[in-house]
């Protein structure tokens, strides 16, 4: 459980991180989204004890990150994967951070077996690419076996197996009933992973809410007919309340009514369709949409 | 690719771990100190330079012993001949005391480090703590080394020292201290600076070439500076006569490490408080 109250990081006259509060709970995969520089990282940092907040404080399971007496088996961080001595080889570093928190050596050459790295355990750091890398940092999340797991964009430079690898690990890890903050750019990638969502924009919280419920609530869903009666259709549809666009000859766009209804409507009507198909918005139009908002929140000077 | 499972006790098992110690802090940081190139590669350079150049130097200052003058005669000093290695060998010892922490800077590591130990003092502590150990084995083994290979080369050409003579014995197990005291001390720098290049120039910086400066200045304002700048006052417990201007042998290690004390506490402070 990762509690953040209240939660705010200034740089200057910059706010990265403007007034965050959740909750992260346990069993659950929660995808930590929001564009570019919208403060995930910050937050990230802020939770592991890197930065001190300007006002607010987060907790991992009640205690302040610093508090923690063996912090590595209770957190498993990887926030940038190539934050590590080029010259050290692979094994060296999974071995000097076990032993900074009392894990037994044998652990380092589980999660070496775990992440898929046995095989370049002696390389030197700076020889791994981009993707071994992220699988190392991984594992050096993995080696206190803790209960809380943070990634910052953990799919970054893995290839499509890697990616599906990463995916599995992480929803392996919340079915165990461990606490997982995943962050990500990319909506696709949390509509696979994640259970829950986070949505930040420019340091402000903009939705917390279960990965379906983000695409239901915010986006209006919309019914795409074909018919070459199409205009008497939106005339009906009109009378019924809803908004109708043309957008094509014989080709409208109606939202407001599901498909169901504008089935009926046409049948009552004796008008025949040749097409007819919901629409439902993507993550990623949903998302889109989401911070479109929280950028008029933000230029209007209101709060959310 | 495998689905081995991540866990082999689930995370019930967490009432039951027992709390990180410094001694998992100080053997992580052993770890990490011999685990890279660098370390060995200075540490070499240190017992090469250090016995080597000495060596060097003592043969080449006893066989010119015979045509020096009489007060070249008087001042022969052939601990001090035999130790000149040991003092260049110290800028061996300092790049590399600013590179165990800096390096983790300009990599990232040191992110990495302090998430794995949050309490920052522990990494600080346990890094200077390994280093200086480190340096004080090897510190001392290259001045024993180098003393006992200078007095052979000397012997026979000039007057010779033996660790019985006065003075003797302090001085070479004192350029040991110095190095090691030395060590903290680039720590201590590369922490408060973080950037490897600009560590390395200031603790040279100090080593070297202020002193240097030094005597070009006018008397009174040179006396002071070589009585009391840290690393010549340090110094002056490797030298088995005391030069003018200058402290007696203790007192004079104990300016240098009350110089050191101030920096570290500086660091230490910094590196608390500074978000990471």
């Amino acid at each position: 459980m990762i509690e953040a109250r209240n939660l705010v990081k200034r740089y200057g006259s910059t706010t990265a991180v403007d007034d965050l509060s959740f909750s992260i709970r346990p069993g659950l995969v929660t995808g930590f989204l929001g564009p570019n520089g919208a403060g995930k990282t910050t937050t990230m940092r802020m939770i592991l004890g890197l930065d001190a907040p300007t006002h607010g404080s987060v907790t991992v399971d009640g205690r302040s990150y610093r508090d923690l007496p063996a912090p590595m088996r209770e957190v498993g961080a990887l926030l940038d994967a190539k934050a590590l001595h080029g010259g050290r080889p692979a094994r060296d570093h999974l071995l000097c951070l076990a032993q900074s928190n009392g894990i037994p050596r044998r652990r380092v050459d589980e999660v070496l077996r775990i992440v898929g790295l046995e095989g370049v355990a002696r390389r030197r750091a700076k020889g791994l690419s981009l993707g071994m890398a992220q699988r190392l940092g991984i594992a050096s999340a993995l080696l206190g076996d803790p209960a809380v797991l943070i990634f910052d964009e953990p799919v970054n430079g893995l290839d499509p197996d890697g990616i599906h690898w990463v995916r599995t690990l992480m929803r392996t890890l919340a079915a165990e009933g461990r606490t997982v903050l995943v962050s990500s750019h990319l909506m696709s990638e949390m509509a696979l992973t994640a259970d829950h969502l986070l949505v930040i924009g420019k340091g402000r919280l903009i939705a917390d809410t279960s990965v379906d419920e983000f695409v239901r609530s915010s986006s209006q869903q919309s019914v795409h007919v074909r018919s070459p009666q199409a205009a008497e259709l939106a005339a009906r549809c009109r009378e019924a309340g809803a908004t109708v666009r043309a957008t094509g000859p014989d080709v409208i766009e109606i939202t407001g009514m599901d498909s169901a209804e504008v089935g009926r409507l046409a049948a009552a009507h004796g008008i025949a369709l040749v097409e007819l198909t919901p629409i439902r918005a993507s993550l990623e139009e949903a998302f889109m949409e989401l911070t479109r908002d929280s950028v008029e929140y933000q230029a209007t000077g209101a709060t959310r | 690719m495998t689905d081995a499972t991540i866990a082999r006790t689930g995370p019930d098992h967490r009432a039951a771990f027992p709390p990180a110690t410094f001694g998992d802090v100080l053997r992580s940081e052993w770890t990490k100190l011999r685990s890279v190139r660098s370390t060995s590669w200075a540490l070499a350079v240190t017992v090469v330079l250090g016995i080597g150049l000495g060596a060097v130097i003592s043969a080449a200052a006893a066989h010119g012993y015979a045509r020096s003058s009489v007060s070249g005669k008087l001042s022969w000093d052939p601990t001090g001949v035999s130790l000149a290695g040991v003092a260049i060998a110290s800028l061996a010892i300092a790049v590399l005391g600013v590179l165990c922490i800096s390096s983790e800077y300009s990599s990232g590591m040191i992110r990495t480090s302090l998430i794995a130990v949050p309490k920052r003092g522990r990494v600080l502590a346990a890094k200077s703590l390994v280093f200086a150990a480190v340096t004080f084995v090897v510190g001392e083994a290259t001045s024993f080394a180098a003393f006992f290979v200078g007095q052979g080369l000397i012997s026979g050409h000039a007057p010779h020292a033996t660790l019985g003579d006065p003075g003797v014995a302090r001085a070479v197990v004192g350029a040991g201290l110095y190095l090691t005291v030395l060590a903290v001390l680039s720590v201590a720098v590369g922490t408060l600076l973080r950037h490897p290049a600009a560590a390395i120039a200031c603790v040279v910086g100090v080593l070297f070439v202020l002193p240097g400066i030094a005597q070009a200045l006018p008397d009174s304002w040179r006396n002071p500076v070589t009585e009391f700048w840290p690393t010549q006052a340090g110094g002056q417990l490797t030298s088995v006569h005391p030069a003018a201007h200058s402290l007696q042998p203790w007192p004079g290690f104990g300016v240098m490490c009350l110089f050191v004390a101030i920096v570290y506490a500086i660091a230490w402070t910094l590196l608390d408080h500074r978000d990471a």
